[in-house]
């Protein structure tokens, strides 16, 4: 089962949470942009200002973009069919994402992966995407 | 101090109907009220506590219910935790008669998404921008199914769980529903049905997922005086536990849920453990859900849930864990798209001896109806209720 591109729908602006804005810039620069606290020094996802480990104070870091799948979902009933899934993310993190760009039968847990950036519809920001590394 | 028997469940009753096109939301839920008032010998003005959750029509919590039923309550209480919200209600309301804030509690849930032409677990809905999560999940498309397929696809990965194994849960839940004249589904199917259905997100099938349904239910829970003076059999409340659990700053585990938390207190209130548990609801929306339930609640080891429902273990009069034997949301009903007052109905005609003969378990006093709301692939809420029947 091959990957259809389809419309990835977006809601609200990147101003809507204004903490969140340059997650939605550096994906439109092809970076993907995630938070480590300056305190405890880990990375978390989705991105927030306030570490969601201890409350510190966190600070934008580009991650690698290689990740492993830690599961996925094949959408079938959809058409096109689409695969969603989390891949944990080389800082840590796992991240809920699709893949693009492969054979939806050949997916793997386990699998190496990397990012790439595909366009929300109707002019809104690019988010992060997926495919075999 | 201890709640356990803090309060007994009174009354209980589930709507018939499984679709109600000509009835507003607000009048399932009156409707309900009756039903539950009239079954525990009560009436209207004895309420005076309120418990509903998002399914309520009005926005304002339990505003516009109590408006529209006009009762004069002392104490409400809307918690919104998804189909889980009606064990949490229990809780809730054991709590508030407790502590004097009422006596008798009134809990509703209603809904009717199969006449609004729901596609309820297989296309994303979305929600307020502001949710700190929307604008990282909703444009990848996550639908009700593909956040249990993906909890399923882990399962099978770290524990060698099978599709089969999952259809056990199905095939159990039919043998039960073809008693049930108000279930939606009433024809007994095999394993080999459910794993060639069609599939609805991998390694889901149609027939690991529950039905749409309109409907709904309600519950009388009351003080322990104001049972005993009424003439139902007693149902008492000896534990209860509730707890969420989510994506922990991207920490992700998706092969527990959160009765790993929910259960324990409930256990320890109760004073009992999972073998005394003569009849289980569990909630079953898919078939995983079950599964992953029963592991956490303590019915069996982590990761040998499969083994555990295989070759009908969980169907009443032949395997050791009698579950859902009114055909549960996977067969019957899930009204509102919310199982938990369901749940909590059949525990209770078990406890009464009130279930079909033909499911009923022998000497049943001791039930667990354990509701779990929102979406094991994101976040959600355990919630356990631990009855017994006096």
């Amino acid at each position: 089962m091959a990957y259809t591109a389809r419309k990835i729908p977006f809601v609200g602006t990147p101003d809507t949470n204004p903490e969140t804005k340059p997650f939605f810039q550096g994906a439109d620069a092809g970076k993907l942009m995630v938070r480590r606290c300056t305190s405890c020094k880990k990375t978390h996802y989705y991105p927030r200002e306030l570490c969601p480990f201890c409350f510190g104070a966190c600070e934008w870091h580009e991650a690698s973009g290689k990740a492993k799948i830690y599961t996925f979902s094949v959408m079938e009933r959809a058409n096109p069919p689409y695969a969603i899934g989390y891949v944990t993310l080389e800082e840590g993190p796992s991240v809920l994402t699709n893949f693009v760009d492969c054979d939806f039968k050949a997916l793997k847990i386990g699998q190496d992966v990397k990012v790439t950036f595909v366009k929300t519809e109707d002019g809104g920001p690019s988010l992060p995407f997926f495919a075999p590394a | 101090m201890s709640l356990k028997g803090a309060a007994y469940i009174a009354g209980a009753w589930e709507h018939p109907t499984r679709k109600a096109p000509d009835k507003s939301i607000a009048l399932l839920h009156a409707e309900c009220a009756k039903g539950a008032l009239e079954d525990a010998g009560l009436t209207k003005d004895d309420v005076d506590g309120y418990f509903c959750a998002g399914d309520a029509p009005g926005g304002l919590g339990p505003l516009s219910m109590v408006d529209y039923m006009n009762l004069k309550c002392r104490h409400v209480d809307s918690t919104d935790v998804g189909g889980s919200s009606y064990q949490v209600a229990v809780g809730h309301a054991m709590e508030a008669i407790a502590a004097g804030r009422c006596n008798v509690a009134l809990i509703t849930l209603s809904g009717r998404p199969r006449s609004e032409g729901q596609a309820t677990g297989t296309a994303p809905r979305p929600g307020n921008p502001a949710a700190p999560e929307m604008q990282f999940e909703y444009p990848y498309g996550p639908a009700t199914a593909n956040l249990y397929g993906m909890c399923a696809a882990r399962h099978m990965y770290e524990y060698g769980t099978t599709s089969e194994q999952l259809a056990w849960i199905k095939v159990a839940a039919s043998h039960h529903a073809q008693y049930n004249p108000n279930a939606m589904l009433r024809d007994v199917v095999t394993v080999e049905d459910v794993v060639n259905s069609p599939m609805v997100s991998t390694p889901l099938h149609r027939l690991d997922c529950c039905v749409i349904s309109d409907g709904g239910g309600a519950l009388i829970l009351t003080k322990p005086e104001i049972a005993k003076s009424l003439k139902r059999p007693l149902v008492k409340v000896i534990g209860v536990g509730e707890s969420p659990k989510h994506q922990a700053g991207g920490d992700i585990d998706l092969t527990y849920t959160a009765a790993r938390w929910s259960g324990p207190p409930a256990w320890a209130m109760a004073g009992i453990k999972p073998s005394d548990i003569k009849y289980a609801s569990i909630y079953d929306s898919f078939t995983i859900t079950v599964l992953m339930q029963l592991e956490d609640l303590g019915f069996c080891e982590k990761g040998q849930g499969g083994k555990f429902v295989a070759d009908g273990n969980l169907i009443s009069g032949v395997g050791k864990l009698p579950f859902n034997t009114d055909g549960g949301g996977l067969c019957s009903n899930h009204p509102a798209n919310r199982g938990g007052i369901t749940k909590i109905i059949e525990a209770v005609r078990q406890l009464r001896g009130e279930a079909h003969p033909s499911v009923q378990v022998p000497n049943c006093d001791l039930a667990i109806a354990h509701g779990t709301g929102g979406a094991l692939g994101t976040r959600h809420c355990g919630s356990t209720v631990i009855l017994e029947r006096e």
